[in-house]
């Protein structure tokens, strides 16, 4: 059987879906040999391939125009895409910021402590949102994986299923938030 | 019970003797036939605003705590139907407040978190909308923060019909709805708020809490009502 062509994403999060990720334990090595890593934070590949993804899950909520582009490059790649962890089902805490311009929260911020060239840069920095937005409102999502970080053994129930070729059955308390 | 108290109805094809009086959620609940609910709580008025305990009678969806059985009725309380309005209703309670459970005090005990697991709620389908809600930490004990609330108006029910102090109620309409102490006045200088904390204990969510509660560390205890009345003889 080849081998599941696997990509994983890091959008407006903390980091703490991915940490849940490598918290499936030895699991994880008995499902090392089923699938191919070929993006993620967890390697040094620095482009999202153009196509031929079998799974992406994305952590994170969609909060700049970077983060758009990702997601919808990721979405036209992946045959399926999984929304992973409470920031990229519901915007979660990133999304605490909608309802305050981002200009008002950039000068707040970094406004006070500006020394370099005595303005903020907005070069090379992706531009902020208006609002910080759940995934779904940004491209078509197959399934949600619940959790603030959702527990390490949601994630792999999920993942051997995808692996398997079947859909994730997360029900009850595997779809509890927070 | 007199015997020409007795009526018969039909849940889910189920014959059931009951009486009349009762609402449809009372004989489900006495039968062991769960409907979801969210603003219904035993002891308190029942007043029908959540929509969650929708139920199928002669075609027509109603909500079974306002509805009184009456003889012949028959009731479908899980059609596909059903189903599918009790999740629509629930993703829009989601996208009319800021709930984040990540960091809420009732995170692990929140009637509103379960019922997205209970109704199998994957993703909220409308645009969230995000309001900026006033947060009153006033009073010396407890504290609300609207973003969580979801307008159930059981702190409005309890406040009224068993403390009988009327501290709670509802100011404005529409989506600018929220609940309010006193005249829309700080909680801490409500007059008559006699500081007994039914409404953070029946409070279905995170909205009325205990201060000094963190993440998680906020329980209640809703039936608490019921209990009271019954020691009352308030029955």
């Amino acid at each position: 059987m080849s081998k599941i062509r696997l990509a994983t994403v890091w959008l407006s999060g903390c980091s703490g879906c991915h940490m849940s990720l490598l918290d499936i334990d030895e699991t994880l090595i008995e499902l090392a040999d089923r699938f191919e890593l070929c993006k993620s934070p967890l390697t040094d590949i620095k482009e999202f391939p153009e196509e031929g993804i079998d799974v992406t899950l994305i952590e994170g909520a969609v909060a700049n125009a970077e983060h758009v582009e990702i997601a919808r490059k990721a979405r036209k790649a992946s045959k399926i895409v999984v929304a992973l962890g409470d920031c990229a089902v519901t915007g979660n805490v990133p999304a605490l910021r909608n309802g305050i311009p981002p200009e008002e929260l950039i000068e707040e911020i970094y406004g006070p402590d500006v020394t370099v060239n005595g303005n903020l840069p907005h070069e090379g920095v992706p531009r902020l949102l208006a609002r910080v937005r759940p995934l779904n409102e940004v491209i078509d999502v197959d399934y949600f994986i619940h959790g603030c970080p959702p527990p390490a053994g949601v994630i792999a129930k999920a993942l051997v299923a995808l692996l398997d070729g079947r859909e994730p059955q997360l029900v009850g308390k595997d779809l509890r938030f927070g | 019970m007199r015997e020409s108290d007795v009526i018969t109805i039909k849940i889910d094809g189920r014959p059931i003797a009951t009486s009349a009086g009762k609402s449809v959620l009372q004989v489900a609940k006495e039968n062991g036939i769960r409907i979801p609910t969210l603003c219904h709580l035993d002891g308190l008025s029942d007043v029908g605003v959540c929509r969650l305990c929708l139920v199928e009678i002669g075609g027509k969806l109603v909500t079974s705590c306002t509805t009184p059985v009456a003889d012949g009725m028959e009731v479908r309380t899980d059609t596909e139907e059903i189903r599918q309005h009790r999740r629509t209703v629930l993703e829009l309670i989601f996208a009319e407040g800021n709930h984040v459970c990540a960091f809420c005090p009732s995170n692990g005990n929140c009637e509103l978190q379960d019922l997205a697991c209970e109704l199998g709620m994957e993703e909220v389908r409308v645009p969230y909308s995000y309001p900026r809600n006033r947060i009153d930490a006033t009073h010396p004990r407890f504290l609300i923060d609207r973003d969580r609330c979801v307008l159930c108006g059981r702190c409005v029910r309890v406040c009224a019909e068993v403390e009988g102090a009327h501290t709670w109620d509802f100011a404005e309409r529409g989506r600018s709805v929220r609940v309010i102490t006193d005249l829309d006045i700080d909680w801490g200088d409500a007059g008559s708020c006699t500081d007994c904390g039914k409404c953070v204990e029946v409070c279905p969510t995170g909205a009325i809490i205990r201060k000094g509660a963190a993440t998680a560390e906020m329980e209640k205890e809703p039936e608490l009502v019921a209990d009271l009345l019954e020691r009352r003889g308030d029955v």
